[in-house]
Order: structure tokens, then sequence, then C-alpha cells
């Protein structure tokens, strides 16, 4: 029988142990099972502050079947750094350093961190899983929040702001791999993790990852969520990478039909599943189709 | 509170199966594989977030384990066979 | 090969650092640091130290890059001073906490605004509740030699805790001075590589396990108590490694406190850093004079000597303590240390807080004399 990667991805196993203190339907620990999977388990997990910090559960037990070091806040991205700095002088070359962390720790408090060890190029893998909120602390809005979503710090929808493109930010640093990933597609996620993995340097993966109390839509829906947000344009899923002097983007196959705005399905189908969006205006839906257009214009003179 | 003898008492935690406790308990409904209708698909065991779902090749029908699944039915959401190989089951609150 | 050479108080950081081995440096520059900073990284560039030079965007990443690099089993260190240091305040609490014993030097300066650069210690004296052992220089020779007795005291098994040694900014920083660099390999006899008998954050060496997640109150108390624990400890291992090195090297900078050997000593004085030994300058000056007091010197504040501080305070009749701090609302933190001390241990001698050099204005000779002919 021809091995494929369904088999390749059950004989990798799980370093996700059931019995997380993850909410049911939880996106991230879905991600981890796949970023685990790809990575195996010669590999330090650095954790900031996030849904991932509490769902290891408590001492002395721990969830997850890999070494992980627990940090404060915005510090991931230098831990990380001197962690791989001191492996690397020590001998060790083969351990994969990987930061996992939410957007709050990555993209809000601790993006100095994880901007200063891009433009360092260090040798680490900084996998950010967005559910576009604080929602370790109870949904509040973060830098990561789409506009016209619902926060318990935007309660009628995000008026102010925008959301930051951080996948594309981090490319422009001029690193030799970045990605967007979502829960919905875990073999592309796996293989995007795998990608990487071969890469010397900086490397950047950006994964939507739904949540159910703080979307506010039935646990069961996740995976289908996360799809609707490919299908109808709003998530892109890509790879890039920086090389002498030029930025080059593909699109991976699952949005590779929404590059045509006609072939994308209303943005509607995506918000209405979404009790945080519930109410919407006419200025928040807007405000979403201008977010779907500028990430499409963004990476659309790089796309090979 | 008295200074332990212990200088080096770390907060180091080892990784184990139902770390959080048997979260089979936080249930309200439980997915059923009906294996007269599974496909292997392994769609099932491929979108389970807790890990709760086994399976040893792809020859094999999909386990879940019922210690540790919370019963957010993405399996059953997921399951691609027309009318679900995945029953659902309402628990009684007895424990089985 | 031992050198006898001139140098600034921040050259002899570097030393430290380079004689000490130190695997990776992760720091961010600030005035008065930034020649430990420029120094080391020249070493490293030139391949003169074997080591990883992390140019980190911020003392908050520098304080977590270390922190990071020492988990990993590597021996780190860094420096800062001030505004860095308040920067970095949430990772040095972290590197406590996780017994890590990173050793950082820290360069004395005030805190703004309004800017100044100059020397004052309430900025590291606002870390001492942090869990980190405190050493304070009075001389280039102690900044290189406390660097080196740092490391062997913060990687000591019964202690595992992060170590600073702290200098004046300017003062000591820029003022160029006589100092011994030791050979290596004497220094090598004295301190070991760095072998984390704790954990090690390295898959290809430790089994899967979880540092920090979640716990409890009940466990927790037991754990975070457990830090007292290592610095009562670290009593011992300071007076030991004091001990060692002056066998070794041939002399000693005092292991908690240094006194000046005198007898029938009225007044004492006590400072720490630079001041006391503008302190002991003085002092023989005054005894001339026909005032019968002694100059002791805080060597480390953390963990605090008390029992050495009472024994002194049962052999005078007044306690002068010079502060180049102040807690608002409080007092001269020394000072108040040794109140407190004098209580605990039931001795009645009086203490007076002489605060001096705030901002780095200059403690003359003067000042000193005025301030001891003031209560004598």
């Amino acid at each position: 029988m021809v091995k494929t990667i369904m088999d390749e991805i059950i004989e990798a196993g799980d370093y996700v142990l059931p019995g997380t203190t993850a909410c049911p339907g939880c996106g991230s620990t879905l991600a981890l099972r796949y970023v685990l999977k790809a990575l195996g388990k010669n590999t330090v997990l650095v954790i900031p502050a996030c849904c991932s910090s509490v769902y290891q559960a408590i001492y002395p037990n721990s969830a997850i079947n890999v070494i992980i070091y627990n940090v404060a806040f915005a510090s991931a991205g230098a831990v990380a750094s001197g962690i791989k700095q001191a492996l690397d002088i020590k001998g060790y070359q083969d351990v994969n350093v990987v930061v996992w962390g939410g957007d709050g720790g990555l993209v809000d408090i601790g993006f100095a961190t994880v901007s200063g060890a891009a433009e360092r190029n260090e040798d680490i893998f900084i996998i950010c899983y967005d559910n576009e909120a604080y929602m370790n602390t109870g949904i509040q809005r973060s830098g990561s929040t789409p506009p016209g979503a619902k926060t318990t710090t935007t309660p009628l929808g995000k008026i102010v702001g925008f959301k930051k493109p951080m996948p594309f930010l981090m490319l422009l640093h001029g690193i030799p791999y970045v990605a967007t990933a979502n829960v919905a597609y875990p073999t592309d996620l796996y293989e995007k993790v795998k990608r990487g993995k071969e890469i010397n340097g900086f490397k950047y993966i950006h994964i939507l990852s739904p949540c159910p109390p703080g979307w506010r839509y039935d646990d069961s829906k996740t995976v289908e969520v996360g799809k609707l947000a490919v299908e109808t344009g709003y998530w892109i899923l890509w790879e890039g990478y920086y090389k002498e002097g030029k930025i080059r983007i593909s699109l991976s196959p699952p949005s590779r039909p929404y590059r045509t705005p006609a072939k994308r399905k209303p943005i509607e189908e995506f918000l209405k599943y979404q009790g945080r969006f519930k109410g919407f205006t006419e200025t928040s839906i807007k405000r979403v189709k201008e977010w779907i257009d500028y990430q499409w214009n963004l990476i659309e003179p790089f796309l090979q | 509170m008295e200074v332990p003898e212990d200088h080096l008492l770390l907060p180091i935690s080892k990784p184990k199966k139902g770390a959080g406790g048997e979260t089979g308990a936080w249930r309200v409904y439980r997915p059923v594989i009906d294996p007269a209708k599974c496909i292997k698909c392994m769609m099932c065991y491929m979108y389970c977030p807790e890990a709760a779902i086994e399976v040893s090749n792809r020859n094999e029908i999909p386990r879940i384990d019922y210690r540790y699944c919370k019963g957010c039915l993405i399996c059953y959401e997921v399951c691609p066979v027309p009318g679900k190989a995945i029953k659902i089951e309402r628990e009684t609150g007895e424990k089985s | 090969m031992k050198r006898y050479d001139v140098i600034t108080g921040n050259y002899s950081a570097a030393w430290g650092a380079r004689l000490s081995k130190v695997e990776v440096i992760a720091a961010y520059p600030i005035t008065p640091q930034t020649t430990i900073v420029e120094k080391l990284s020249e070493w490293v560039d030139k391949g003169e130290m074997k080591a990883k030079f992390i140019a980190v965007e911020s003392e908050h990443s520098a304080m977590s890059a270390a922190m990071g690099a020492s988990a990993a089993g590597a021996r780190a260190f860094t420096a800062t001073s001030s505004h860095g240091l308040l920067y970095m305040y949430e990772m040095i609490a972290w590197a406590a906490g996780a017994r890590t014993p990173v050793v950082m030097a820290v360069v004395n300066r005030a805190l703004g605004p309004p800017w100044n650069i100059w020397s004052e210690h309430t900025d590291v004296l606002m870390t001492r509740d942090t869990g980190w052992i405190q050493f304070w220089a009075s001389n280039n020779q102690e900044v290189l030699d406390s660097i080196i007795q740092a490391y062997r005291v913060a990687e000591d098994k019964h202690v595992l805790l992060p170590a600073m040694v702290t200098l004046e900014g300017f003062v000591l920083s820029h003022t160029a001075m006589p100092v011994t660099i030791h050979e290596q390999d004497k220094v090598d006899s004295f301190l070991p590589p760095y072998n984390p008998p704790h954990y090690v954050v390295n898959p290809m060496i430790s089994e899967p396990f979880t540092y920090g997640n979640i716990l409890f109150p009940w466990d927790y108390a037991k754990v975070r108590m457990s830090i007292e624990r290592a610095m009562i400890n670290s009593i011992d291992v300071i007076k030991k490694a004091a001990k060692e090195f002056e066998e070794i090297f041939g002399y000693s900078h005092g292991a908690l406190i240094k006194e000046e050997n005198v007898e029938n000593a009225d007044v004492a004085i006590i400072a720490m850093g630079a001041v006391a030994e503008e302190v002991e300058a003085v002092s023989e000056q005054l005894r001339k004079d026909g005032l019968k007091i002694k100059a002791v010197k805080v060597r480390v504040f953390r963990p605090f000597p008390k029992r050495e501080i009472a024994e002194i305070a049962n052999s005078v009749s007044k306690i002068i303590v010079i502060d180049r701090d102040i807690s608002f609302g409080w007092d001269g933190i020394l000072a108040s240390h040794v109140k407190a001390v004098l209580h605990e241990y039931k001795v009645d001698t009086p203490v007076f807080t002489k605060i001096m050099g705030i901002g780095g204005d200059d403690i003359l000779p003067e000042h000193i004399v005025k301030a001891v002919k003031d209560v004598y």
C-alpha cells in the first residue's frame, strides 16, 4: 500500500495528550496537534501567557508531551532566542526551538521581541495561533481583532482600529519562511511546519484559530467556520520568503480559487455563524470587506 | 508560613493523559461511531481537538476515548458519510 | 596570563565575564553601562571569547534571552542600568522564579525624569525583593572579582539563584584604576563549568517536562518559599566562596561585609558601593582627629548580613548609615534595613540616616566628616 500523508500523520502519534483544560472545540489544541506531529519530540515549546499556558492543565501534570518553558507575556521571542543560542554553543544543533503563542503575546505586547528576533534572523520558529482577541483573559480586543467584531472591550463591535497584517509584516522583515495556516486545513499546516523545520533562520507561521466561546458559535462548528474563512477570502493561505532583495509569495492550494473575487462566498456566510458579528452594521461589513481586499492587495504584487 | 527545608522545590510538571482530569465529565452529548457505516476516512481522528480519538492505521475504525472526549461534536460535523457514521447520544448523567 | 592594567570599572566587569567564560551574552546598551557591552561584543567578534552575543532589542529581552540561555544550560551574562533595569523588572523577578543562575552587572544610575546619567543606588535597591543575590562592588578589582564569585555562588547546587554585581555609574564604571586580570587557569580552579543540576531545557538531554504551568496556592507557596531557603543557604556559600577566593588569589574583599580592623570604635559608619571606600578613606583621617570610628562596608545586600550588622551594632554606641538612595515616604533603604536588624536582634544602638549623593551629587570627604561630627 502506498504511504500517504495520512499514514504519516497517524504514525507521527500525538504529543497533545487528551485531558487538556482547553474548551471543547478549541482551534488551538487542534493546531498544536499538527505542529507537534510535524516537529517531533526534539522540540522545545516556549509559551508566553495565552490560552495554551492554561490548557496545559495544572501541576504536577501537563497535557503536552514535549519540553515546555512557560514564560512571561511579552518575552517569548527573546527567551526562545536565548535558548537556541545556548543550545547552539553547547553543540546541540538539531533542536526545534518554537514559540507557540496567541495573538496577544506575539502581535501586541510581545511584538517587539518577535520583530527583534526576526530582524536578527534567529534560528527559531514562531507560530501564532490567532483567535483574534485576548481569549485567555476573557475575550478582550487585540490588534488582531477584525473590524466590527464584538469583544468585551469593544462591546459595540471594533470601531477603532484595523487588523494588523501580522504574517505580511513578518515577511517584510526579510526572513526565509512565512506561512499562514488554518485549523480547518490540518494537512496544509502539517506540511508547512515540516517545510519550515528544514530551514535555517527565522520562521513564522500564523494560524487562524476559531474560538467557540470567543467568536460565539457552537463548539462543533470550529472546522466549518475555519473553512468559511478561506472560502470567503477572509483568510488567505499562503507561503512566502525573502531572498536576494525580493519577496516571493505563493498561494496554497485551498486558497487558489479565491484569488478571483467572484469565486469567493459572500462574507455574510462567514459572519452569520458568529455571535461576535451579530447585529453587524453596514459600516462594519464594509470594513471587513475592506480588510479582505487589503490582504489580497498586499500579497498580489508578490504572487508567483 | 515556614521556610521549607528543600531549597529546590521546582514548578515542574510531567506529561500525562488526563492532566486536566477525566474531561469526559464535561460532555452533554456523546458521539458514537457506527462501525457499520464508518468508511475509515480518518476525518474524525484528524479533527478532534483533544486527540481523544485513537487509531493505529487507516485500516481500523477509530476509537473514541470517552474518559476525555468533551463532546464538542466536531467529529460528527466533519464526518463525510451521507447520513453520518457518527450518532449523537445525550448523556444521561449515569456513569457508563 | 596574569596582567596588571589600569582599566575602568566597565572593562573590569567585561573582564569578569570573560574570565568566567560566559557562553551567552544578551545585552542592550544604556549609559553608563555601554562600554561593558561594547567590549564584550568586540571580544566575541574577534574570537577572543567563545560566546554568543545576542544584540537584543530591549532590556526586557536582554533578561529574557539571558534567562532562556541559562535554562538551556549555558552560562549567561547581561548588564544594564537604571531605566533598563526597571524595564526588565518583570523578567528579573521571572529569572529568580525560574532558578536560572544568570549574573548581571548593573551600573548604578539615577532615575528620571529628569534625565540624569550619574550614580545613585536607588535603581538596584528597587530590585531587592526579587530573589536575586546582590553584590555591591567598591572598586574596580572588586567588580571583576565579584562577577567571578557571583557565578560561583549563583551556580552552587545549594543556591541556584541569579546574582547581580553593582558598580557605581561613572565613579567606578568610567574611572580607571589598577586591576589585576587573573590567569585563566586560576579562575578555572575557582569556578568550574556550569552544569545545571536542576533542569535543562534541552530535549536531547531531558525527558519531556513542563516548567511553570499553573500551581494552586498550596503548591505555589512551598515552591516559592524554597527560594527563601536558597537565599538562606547562600550565606554560607558566599562566605565559603570568599574564603576559597582568598586561598587561590591571595586577598579578599570580605564576604558579606568588610569592616575596618579598629579597636574601641565608638561610631560605625555603614555604607555600600564606592561610597564605602570613600568612608574608609575618611575614617582614617577622622581617627587621627580623635574620633573613634570604624568604616563598615555592606558588600552583599541580599542576603542581608543581619548577624554581622547586629554584632557591629553591639560593639559601638552610634551608627551612621550613608544612603545614596531614598525610598520615598519611608527612609534611606540601607538605613531602614539596619534599623530593622537591630530591632530583630534587640540591639539598642541609635542609627542615623544620612542621605547623600542623590543623582550623582558628589560625596566629598567633608560631607562625611560633617555627618559624623553632627552625631558624634
